[in-house]
This record gives C-alpha cells, sequence and structure tokens, in this order.
C-alpha cells in the first residue's frame, strides 16, 4: 500500500471541518505530528491481517437492546444551566449562516 | 427535443415509539421546548447511548413490509456535520450496512401497476428544531433550539431513481405512507414532520440511458407540494437546458408560497460527513427467527386487503383502492360490513357522504363522530322503509356533526317516513282531487305530469311519504299499469 502522507492543506481542511483556529506554526506542528502517527500506523499495515475478519467494534459483543419504556428526563432550568445563553427555554446560538 | 424526468424519493418517518432511540425520553410531540430531554440526547460529556429494541423491530417490520432483504449483520455510524440542530456534532446513523435493503414498491398510477425499487431503509435519530429570530436563516442575527425532537427514532427510505413524473412519486408516496400506518410503526403526520421527503430530479432525452445532473428537492411538507415542486423543478431544468444553459448539481428549497424552487447554495457546500463505525454502539446480529416471527405478525397490507375487497365483496377496483389507501378507513369499511353485509351500499355511504364531509372539514376519519354502528343502524332503517335515501343523508350530516344515533335522531326530528298504505292513499286521493287539469294532462300522455303530483304529495307530507308507495298508489288510481 502506497504510503499516505498528510499535507498542510489537509490539516486546514481538518480544521476548518472540526471548527479549529490554528495559527501557521500549529499547522506545520499538527502537519508533521500527523504524518508521525500515520508513519506508525504503515508498520501495522506490515501484518499479514488477511485471515482475519474486520471489526466494527472493539468488544466482542452484540444486541445489547434497552426497552421502550420512556421516563423524565432532565428538569428544563438543569438542561439549560450550563448553556452559554438561553432565552424562552430554548438554547440560545449565534448566527448560524 | 422531448425529456423525461428521472426522480428518486428519500422519505424521513418518524418511529411511533414511547421513548427516543438511545434514551428514555418521551417521543410525544409538541411539549414546552427542552422539557423531553436528558444528559444522552443533549450530548452531554460521559453518556452513552443504548438501542431502543422497539425501533429495530420496526426497522425489519418495514423492511419486509417494502420486499426487502433484512440484514444479518448490521451498524450504526456517526455522521458528521455541525449544526445546532445536532448537539453532539453528529448524527447516529447507519451507512455500509444498513438494516435493511434490495426491495420494491409496486403503484399504481392510470390504471397501471408498476414496481418502485427500494434502495435501502436505515435508522437513525432525528435532530432538533430551530426557531430563527429572523424571517430566514441568514437574516437571522441568532437562533433558538428545542432539542425535544433530538433522539426521536426515524427511518429513513430511500427509494431508486424509478420514478419518471410527479405523479408516480405521489402515488409512491401516498402507497409508502398506507404501509407505514398499516404496519402502526409511524403516524405519517406531514403537518408534524413525523413524515418528511427529499426528492432527486434530472431530467434527460426520451430513449437515453445516462442520467442527467440532478437537483435534491427539500421542504415539501404535503402530497400536493411534492407534486407541485417537482413539477416546477422539471419545467425549470427543460428550461435550462433548451436555452444552452446546464443543470448545476446543488439542494433547491420549495417556496410552497411562491411555488418555485430556490437555490439553498451556503459558504460550506462540500460535505464532508466522515462516516466512522459508532463505538458507542455495538453491533446487531439479526436472528433469522426474530424477523421470522416479525414477518407473521404482519397485518394485511393495502395490496392484499384491496384484493380481498375486490374479490370478497364484488367492489369496483377503483372503489377497493379508495377504501384501502388508508387502514383506518378499511377497518371501518371492514366494521360496517361486519354488521351491515351489503358491501356495495357501505362503500357508496363511504365513498360518497362519508369522504365528502371528512374532505370538506380536512378531517381525518378518526375524528369522525360517526362509528360503524352508527352507519349500519342507518342503512338497516333505509332498508326496513323507515326513512327514505333522501331523509338518510340528512340524517347522516347529524350523525357526522353532533355524533348522535340515527334512532336519536329520527326520533327527535320526526324522521320517520310515511308507509302506511291508507294514511298515504288518503293524501293521495285529496291531490288528484286537488288537480284535475293534472291529471287530464297525465291521462293525455304527458308522462311529466305524475313527477308533479309526486311532489304535491311530498309537499303535503312534509317529504316523509315513502316515494316508492307513492308512485305505486298514483299510478293505481290513474290506471297506468
Amino acid at each position: 500500500m502506497a504510503l499516505v502522507t498528510i499535507s498542510k492543506a489537509d490539516v486546514e481542511h481538518v480544521a476548518l471541518l472540526a471548527r479549529l483556529e490554528l495559527t501557521e506554526e500549529e499547522k506545520e506542528r499538527y502537519t508533521q505530528q500527523l504524518n508521525n502517527i500515520l508513519g506508525y500506523m504503515e508498520k501495522m499495515n506490515a501484518l499479514d491481517t488477511a485471515g482475519v475478519e474486520p471489526t466494527a467494534h472493539v468488544l466482542p459483543m452484540q444486541n445489547v437492546f434497552r426497552e421502550d419504556a420512556a421516563r423524565p428526563g432532565l428538569p428544563r432550568e438543569l438542561a439549560l444551566h450550563n448553556a452559554p445563553q438561553a432565552q424562552d427555554g430554548m438554547y440560545k446560538v449565534p448566527r448560524i449562516v | 427535443m422531448e425529456y423525461e424526468a428521472v426522480i428518486g424519493l428519500e422519505v424521513h418517518t418518524e418511529l411511533k415509539t414511547n421513548s427516543k432511540v438511545f434514551c428514555g425520553c418521551t417521543t410525544a410531540f409538541g411539549g414546552e421546548p427542552n422539557t423531553h430531554v436528558c444528559p444522552i440526547c443533549l450530548g452531554l460529556p460521559g453518556v452513552l447511548p443504548v438501542l431502543n429494541k422497539r425501533v429495530v423491530e420496526f426497522a425489519i417490520k418495514i423492511g419486509l413490509a417494502l420486499n426487502c432483504k433484512i440484514a444479518a449483520f448490521s451498524k450504526f455510524d456517526r455522521k458528521n456535520y455541525y449544526y445546532p440542530d445536532l448537539p453532539k456534532n453528529y448524527q447516529i446513523s447507519q451507512y455500509d450496512l444498513p438494516i435493511a435493503a434490495g426491495g420494491y414498491l409496486p403503484i399504481e398510477v392510470n390504471g397501471e401497476t408498476k414496481s418502485i425499487g427500494i434502495t435501502r431503509v436505515h435508522m437513525e435519530e432525528d435532530a432538533g428544531k430551530l426557531l430563527h429570530s429572523g424571517e430566514s436563516i441568514s437574516r437571522s442575527p441568532y437562533s433558538l433550539v428545542d432539542y425535544n425532537r433530538t433522539g426521536v427514532p426515524l427511518l429513513e427510505i430511500v427509494s431508486e431513481p424509478d420514478l419518471r413524473t410527479p405523479e408516480e412519486a405521489r402515488a409512491y408516496l401516498e402507497k409508502l405512507k398506507a404501509i407505514l400506518q398499516y404496519t402502526d410503526v409511524s403516524d405519517c403526520k406531514m403537518e408534524e414532520g413525523s413524515l418528511r421527503c427529499d426528492a432527486n430530479v434530472s431530467i434527460r432525452p426520451v430513449g437515453s440511458d445516462k442520467f442527467g445532473t440532478k437537483t435534491e428537492i427539500k421542504n415539501m411538507n404535503s402530497f400536493r407540494a411534492l407534486q407541485r415542486a417537482l413539477e416546477y423543478e422539471i419545467q425549470r431544468q427543460r428550461e435550462v437546458l433548451e436555452s444552452g444553459g446546464r443543470i448545476v448539481q446543488e439542494t433547491r428549497s420549495w417556496d410552497e408560497a411562491k411555488g418555485i424552487t430556490v437555490s439553498m447554495r451556503s459558504k460550506e457546500q462540500a460535505h464532508d460527513y466522515r462516516y466512522f463505525p459508532e463505538p458507542d454502539l455495538v453491533p446487531l446480529v439479526i436472528e433469522r427467527e426474530w424477523v421470522e416471527e416479525i414477518r407473521r405478525s404482519l397485518p394485511e397490507l393495502p395490496d392484499a386487503r384491496k384484493e380481498r375487497l375486490i374479490r370478497d365483496y364484488g367492489l369496483p377496483p377503483y372503489d377497493a383502492g379508495v377504501i384501502t389507501s388508508s387502514r383506518d378507513l378499511a377497518d371501518f369499511f371492514d366494521r360496517t360490513v361486519a354488521l351491515h353485509p351489503d358491501a356495495k351500499t357501505v362503500s357508496n355511504w363511504v365513498m360518497g357522504e362519508l369522504l365528502r364531509l371528512l374532505n370538506a372539514g380536512n378531517l381525518d376519519i378518526t375524528r369522525s363522530l360517526i362509528k360503524p354502528a352508527g352507519l349500519a343502524e342507518l342503512l338497516r332503517l333505509m332498508d326496513q322503509g323507515t326513512i327514505s335515501g333522501k331523509m338518510a343523508k340528512v340524517i347522516f350530516e347529524e350523525m357526522f356533526s353532533t355524533g348522535k344515533d340515527p334512532g336519536t335522531i329520527v326520533r327527535e326530528q320526526g324522521l320517520v317516513q310515511i308507509s302506511d298504505e291508507g294514511e298515504l292513499a288518503a293524501v293521495v286521493d285529496r291531490v288528484l282531487a286537488g288537480n284535475p287539469g293534472v291529471v287530464e294532462d297525465f291521462r293525455a300522455g304527458k308522462e311529466r305530469a305524475l313527477g308533479f303530483l309526486v311532489g304535491q304529495v311530498m309537499k303535503e307530507t312534509k317529504g316523509k311519504a315513502n316515494p316508492g308507495l307513492v308512485n305505486k298508489l298514483l299510478k293505481e288510481r290513474l290506471g297506468s299499469n
């Protein structure tokens, strides 16, 4: 498998998606660090996993359900307690677009 | 050039469970803002979602009703995007291993049956509701968020691009709604948002097997809106192509008031959902036994029920189609026929008077004050000759608006039909004696004179005379039979 590398543009894209504001210095540093992490992944690529089934989860568990019963949630004052801003019982958020 | 449209629908339906998909908050509609929330659906740190078993059961049920294959192995994934109606900044959905896929739904348009492919059915959580401070999102300095709806279970049902006209799209959505209601998994109230529909639309020259560039249409909140929006969009795309332009792949919103679709282009158009397996939920291994158990629990579905009404009662296919379009209406019909076995007459009253009054009042059959027992009793009174067909319609309207039973209305308004031959004969004789000229006319061959005489008898009896008997008595006396 070809070696995957992370460019500074990739870091900027991911930062945008994660709503992170990065300085130029941080962008350089994270590009380097992410490439190091990916380099480590390359070591794992060396393993032969041909006979191993892919898993969707780290635990060997399945079908964990709850029954369909409603129960009271949080009182509204508590739900809104940590909201930076609230109005009319609702969370108030800044301009969206 | 002749164009044809290629349409696929994405339908979201809220499931009728008691609690949300990953927590125990109620799914009730219309509570005070942020009163149906808890740390899980608010996405507070350190909480874990646990899957509501009934959501899986409902999803399998719909998968089976839509002739899909049910996955033996299925899982949930995170769909990542930033939008304040989603407190976690991701939606728990299903990506590459949906619960059901590869089905079909037969629809009927203009008497022809066509099979529409079902690509997939998957489970996900609904988002919250935004209330914008300005008249639109882009003109709002701030917005308010209500998370009551966040985490309400949704099924997303995706069709193949097999629909060719707005009528077919509408028929598909109506049929899908009927199935969701028959299986009792959703209320399907478009006005409350428990059934929502987006459409992918493109056009291409007739005969071409390539797809044109598509647009996605959102915000169609009724069957009529779906049909109108598609008609508009197809025409818009045709005009763009015919004037030498090209279609831009984009999302457009239906503006109901203006009757147009408008581009929703935003700054961040490039979607990058970065799906990955939801680490907080373990996978699903669906046992065949469970699937078969759910299959056995499926009710009679609309097509089977329609066939039964045609076969057992000899109803015309059109009547059977209208009656079975809603489970509640079909139940009403079946219960009435159980009490009054003249199915064709029951069908005429359900399709005629009942639907007319329901539609006029924009009411659902479940809100009707007339119950099957009431209609059956009304028809019995008519059969016995106690009331005439004309009276029955008056009584039906009274039943519809007051919920009174027909016997009570008959007594209160003195609507009993006069079927006593002696009593009517006296009136008939009086009318004949009082209208010698008309009697002459009739004897001279003017058939219409008879109608006038019947009218006079009705007038004398305030409309209560049994019309068949009046005719018989008049003809006997005029010696015409």
